[in-house]
């Protein structure tokens, strides 16, 4: 079993107005010097298996056919063995990988 | 699919759970006496031969994960695709849209309006196309007025081109003011170019934000969105 955390994005150039009004109010605070702020998503879930390259297939394609929109979005996530089975032993998991 | 050689011009209007504008479409479709609407449920498998699909607008699956993201994998979707892919006729009204850009039967994407504001007005849209199944009873230049009602309507071509887009002449329709002109001012969600409707390559499938099933009755404001549907009777009743 692995613990997986989904990062989505907004794609570089694709407007964010989140993102936009979150950087327009923290100077409002008091804080200064945080620019490029996006406002994504997100998701973790918990999948059923061992074999972590399959299980990375999987939440890829999770990721591109319904997580996360491909025109308009970047997804990364990391996965963390949970239960033993196929532990790498570190207890923090395999590295992000860089959506499409 | 059988091809209805005669009766009324039939509507299929496919309702989701979540979605709020069915209704409205089928009163608005109710006062043209061509038209015989009913509704489909997204879990059916049978689109009982229509001449023409409506996805109405709403909030289908509550918009949540984004707009039309769930809905595009219901059941009756895989009919609504392979129906469009035969060339049958497919209208996305607002949500609709979203749900049809999510499915990929129309480019792009939506975001959440510019400014994050819900928007709910009237709203003028010129035609740019008229050679297309939703639009043949219109002129090109046209203004119409047609209101809009989202939160998630800034369409963008994202990660896809523009310029074919464009090139292909898939926009339909396009925000401006009521002069026709297409300004940044008469935008109200921040899409780009404008965008208030578009069509895929085969022509057979449309999007738009705008709700013209809200304007088909001078008593409630306007009739502005009467072009549309006259547009799909005729063409119909012209290819049967």
């Amino acid at each position: 079993m692995f613990k997986v955390s989904v990062y989505v994005t907004p794609k570089a150039g694709i407007l964010d107005p989140q993102g936009a009004t979150v950087e327009r109010a923290l100077p409002a605070l008091g804080f200064s010097g945080a620019i490029d702020i996006r406002v994504g998503r997100f998701i973790t879930l918990l999948v059923e298996g061992d074999d972590e390259s399959a299980v990375r297939a999987d939440v890829d394609a999770m990721c591109r056919r319904l997580l996360a929109n491909p025109i308009i979005e970047d997804y990364s996530f990391d996965l963390a063995s949970v239960d033993g089975i196929g532990d790498d032993g570190n207890g923090i998991g395999g590295e992000a990988e860089a959506g499409e | 699919m059988t091809a209805r050689t005669s009766g009324g011009v039939r509507f299929g209007i496919v309702v989701f759970p979540g979605s709020n504008c069915e209704y409205d479409t089928m009163h608005a479709l109710g006062t043209f006496p061509e038209a015989e609407p009913y509704y489909l449920w997204h879990k059916d498998h049978d689109l009982r031969a229509p001449d023409v699909v409506i996805l109405p607008g709403g909030f289908s699956y509550g918009d949540y994960l984004r707009t039309g993201a769930i809905a595009r994998f219901s059941p009756l979707m895989r009919e609504v695709a392979a129906f469009s892919d035969a060339g049958g006729l497919v209208m996305g009204i607002c949500n609709g849209f979203q749900i049809l850009t999510e499915a990929h039967m129309l480019h792009g994407a939506m975001l959440r309006n510019r400014g994050l504001k819900f928007v709910c007005r009237a709203q003028h849209l010129r035609v740019e196309r008229t050679d297309t199944p939703f639009t043949r009873s219109l002129r090109v230049g046209d203004v119409v007025q047609i209101p809009v009602n989202h939160n998630e309507g800034a369409w963008t071509a994202g990660a896809e081109s523009l310029q074919e887009i464009e090139d292909r002449r898939l926009v339909v329709f396009r925000y401006c003011d009521a002069q026709g002109n297409v300004t940044d001012d008469a935008n109200p969600n921040g899409a780009v170019d404008n965008v208030a409707g578009l069509v895929n390559e085969g022509g057979n499938v449309l999007g738009l934000m705008p709700h013209p099933e809200r304007v088909c009755e001078s008593v409630v404001g306007g009739a502005g969105g009467r072009g549309l549907f006259d547009s799909l009777l005729e063409h119909v009743l012209e290819v049967r």
